[in-house]
């Protein structure tokens, strides 16, 4: 501090309203503690004035209001730093006047309050569902942070792609059910308490839905029939990009959201675990032309959105309002945001809501070089994170295996998911599809490698993984939407009963159903997604569009773990299988060859005959086996595996390939075997006493070592 | 809020006492008292606490820079927190740095 006070900027220049100041430096954008004050930046094309308006925290109204000279401003940008501030307990807006002409895109109004952009915290909605002080003057406020923590030695993990096991979670959803037996339900904190159960079910990765700050009260109405709150639950709605959501914080109503997230990313990182945050550029919260000014609107509407050549708001997001995402001012701005949470939150890496959005241009058409995709690829800052596309939007274009990649961009693969549903669900012509899928789609990523594809069959839109064998379509009746929403193409079967029965079979094939599928996604190469409660059997009971419910239809409910004890034991058995077997974790796809001379080849198709994959139409029926000595694409040596898929509705006599070098086969996995006898552990896999035959149960599967 | 910090100097620890609300406003006063002492090199900071009724965000940047300052080998001890003060500290974090002690005497 004794040199500080010798730094020229130290010392104000001018005065208003009681409160120093003097021109501020125009980066970093947003607001920056600096020695004895706080440097205030933000940028806006059109603007002809600027405000930077006071309050203290939860007041009514600003305690001072002052005006930005012209002096201040270099170029488009105006910045201010003011003396004296307490740093904790103010809130800061803008008000900005320039022209209101819709039609050319210009909607300032000097009386609106904005938040700044790049505010990294807002205040307002400390509390989830709190009282809702819309009505309020300024209702959501940006806030100061203190941007210091102490990391430690924590770094991000830079876990190697292909040995990544994703799983998607919502951050209040995970632990706000009164089973889950923790602290502060619902919260950043209450992660930190289950992280010793998500070591043990053997993921390494974390993906947050939406943690930017958001309004839950959002198109909030009540269920005609039930009389219910529907609210913006899932967050897909940003109000800041730089702020967590505070209502997400324990400590929200203390102010220290960031401080607790950041001792959540530690703790994770400590146990080996990536942090993955799902970012939505796509769009805003403003909605369109009917929609509230918050922020973007009020400081600078012709660069943030995409608008129609008569100012209205392209809707490619399907929500009213599309970022313009590849202006170069906002291609800086979503640049700005991720480093930001790459560099100041040690996230591991994104996956891009609705990313086909982020490669069209500014009147919306798509882009074959888009400049914010090539950035993000290109970026320094986040060279080593994880960007994974969901590489569809609502405007139309579908991606998947085609995204402008860079050759770093990963894709969602929605057709992993479908067809492998298909699969499972005994459909023709789907065995070569299967195949595809579980070498890692070679027919879309050859060129990339096994990574360019997030292999899963659930994620939060869509039926959970028992709903997709309880329901045969969907029930959203309690989205009050008239069952109009969601996807109809759901590639689901119901076992023989739609919903909730007694019935001892159907529930039996619907478990043995769920380990298929998981055993299937856990033995593909590429990176497996599950989402939150698959591990046990977790059930919206058939909306698979649970969007608004903030309740039961989407807590996680922690007794499921013993109720259905055997999807469990399963889950967490096949994961960590995975985790022990690199052979399953390759980078390269495979070269259907034996480049390491062992007498096998990498990978070879089977079916009920040894060596003879059938791939016609009415077959239902697929193997294959690894040859060990080609793990990793050959840089390891693992045990030779062999997996067998019958979704044929009898058992069917397997012909096994044979083994050399006296070694035999020994079961690892029968999903046709009740618990406990459904898998064996490592070094405990009972040898096989007819080493030549093997009957594979109806609707199961099989996977043999070979040591 | 109000806020009174009282420092003792004991021979095998030094105690500093706090009262009241410990946030950005009054966490210069801390600060302060915590620079006085650690010329001394303390070997062991008792924080009495129990009237301690809030800290915020500055006020546990205070207790990181006391710790950071007091070094590796050194030990600090709360003696008496409130609940609030011990819950802000375990869902940020520092539980880990500090002892909790119902008293401390040498």
């Amino acid at each position: 501090m004794a040199e500080l006070d010798t730094r020229i900027d130290f010392y104000p220049t001018n005065e208003h309203q009681g409160l120093k100041y003097r021109r501020g430096r125009v980066l970093p954008f947003g607001a920056t503690l600096v020695p004895n004050g706080v440097n205030f930046s933000i940028f806006s094309s059109a603007a002809t004035s600027c405000t930077l308006v006071l309050f203290k925290k939860n007041a009514a109204v600003p305690f001072a209001e002052i005006p930005l000279p012209d002096e201040f401003r270099v170029g488009n940008v105006y910045a201010i730093i003011v003396f004296g501030l307490d740093y904790e307990n103010i809130e800061y807006g803008y008000k900005m006047d320039g022209p209101y002409d819709p039609k050319n895109g210009y909607r300032f109004n000097k009386n609106i309050i904005l938040s700044d952009p790049y505010a990294k915290a807002i205040g307002g909605r400390d509390v989830w569902r709190d009282v809702a002080n819309l009505d309020r003057l300024y209702p959501f406020r940006s806030r100061l942070v203190f941007d210091d923590f102490d990391w430690e030695e924590d770094n991000p993990l830079e876990t190697p792609m292909e040995d990544l096991i994703i799983y998607e979670i919502h951050v209040r959803g995970f632990t706000a059910h009164q089973s889950s037996g923790v602290r502060h339900r619902g919260t950043f904190a209450a992660i930190r308490e289950k992280i010793p159960y998500l070591r043990d079910l053997g993921i390494n990765g974390i993906e947050l839905m939406p943690i930017y700050e958001f309004d839950e009260y959002e198109h909030s109405r009540e269920n005609p029939e039930t009389a219910e709150l529907l609210v913006n639950y899932w967050g897909y709605s940003t109000l800041d990009f730089f702020a967590p959501k505070a209502g997400y914080a324990a400590t929200g109503k203390y102010g220290m959201a960031v401080d607790e997230l950041k001792t959540l990313i530690k703790e994770l990182h400590r146990n080996g675990i990536e942090v993955i945050l799902d970012v939505v550029f796509n769009h805003t919260a403003e909605g369109d032309h009917r929609g509230p000014t918050i922020s973007f609107k009020g400081v600078d509407n012709k660069t943030y959105y995409m608008l129609t050549p008569d100012g209205y708001y392209f809707n490619f997001s399907g929500t009213g309002n599309t970022l313009n995402c590849n202006h170069p001012v906002v291609r800086s701005m979503v640049l700005d945001c991720l480093r930001y949470w790459a560099s100041e939150y040690h996230i591991d890496g994104f996956r891009f809501d609705l990313a086909s959005i982020l490669g069209r241009a500014q009147d919306g058409s798509p882009l074959n070089n888009p400049p914010l995709l090539e950035s993000l690829a290109h970026d320094p800052i986040l060279a080593k994170c994880k960007l994974i596309a969901e590489a569809w939007d609502a405007g139309g274009l579908y991606q998947v295996g085609e995204f402008p990649a860079y050759g770093r961009w990963a894709e969602w693969n929605g057709k992993y998911r479908d067809a492998v549903r298909k699969f499972l669900k005994g459909d023709r012509n789907t065995v070569g599809q299967l195949s595809q899928c579980m070498q890692g789609s070679p027919e879309m990523y050859l060129q990339r490698g096994t990574t360019a594809g997030i292999n899963f069959i659930t994620c939060h839109d869509g039926f959970t993984l028992y709903d997709l064998f309880a329901y045969n379509s969907k029930h959203n009746e309690a989205n009050g939407e008239n069952n109009q929403d969601g996807n109809n193409e759901n590639y689901s079967w119901n076992c023989g009963c739609e919903g909730e029965t007694d019935d001892a079979e159907v529930n039996f094939l619907r478990h043995r159903q769920i380990k298929n599928a998981l055993a299937i996604l856990m033995l593909s190469q590429g990176v497996p997604m599950i989402l939150m409660g698959d591990e046990m059997g977790r059930t919206q009971y058939g909306n698979n569009n649970t969007y608004c419910h903030d309740n039961e239809l989407n807590w996680l409910n922690w007794e499921l773990i013993e109720k259905n004890a055997d999807i469990f034991a399963f889950a967490r058995y096949i994961i960590n299988f995975r985790n022990q077997h690199p052979i399953l974790r390759n980078k390269e796809h495979y070269r259907n060859s034996d480049y390491k001379n062992s007498g096998y080849a990498d990978i070879t198709y089977h079916g009920t005959k040894a060596w003879y994959a059938d791939w016609s139409e009415i077959n239902t029926v697929f193997a294959f086996m690894l040859d060990g000595n080609h793990a990793k694409n050959g840089f390891v040596k693992d045990d030779t595996i062999y997996v067998a898929i019958n979704m044929y509705w009898d058992a069917l006599n397997f012909e096994l390939p044979q083994l050399s070098k006296n070694r035999k086969w020994h079961v690892a996995i029968n999903t046709a075997m009740p618990h406990p006898e459904t898998f064996y552990h490592n070094n405990n896999e009972p040898v096989l006493n007819n080493q030549n035959n093997f009957i594979v149960g109806a609707r199961s599967v099989i996977v043999l070592i070979g040591k | 809020m109000s806020f009174l910090v009282k420092t003792e100097i004991f021979e095998k620890y030094t105690q500093l006492i706090l009262e009241g609300a410990l946030d950005s406003a009054t966490a210069p006063q801390f600060s302060e008292e915590v620079r006085k002492i650690i010329p001394q090199k303390p070997q062991v900071l008792v924080l009495n606490v129990e009237k301690l009724d809030f800290m915020s965000s500055a006020g546990l940047r205070v207790l990181i820079f006391a710790k950071q300052k007091l070094g590796t080998t050194a030990m600090l001890f709360l003696v008496k927190p409130q609940e609030q003060l011990v819950e802000t500290l375990k869902m940020t974090g520092l539980i880990f740095s500090v002892n909790i002690v119902d008293t401390y005497s040498e």
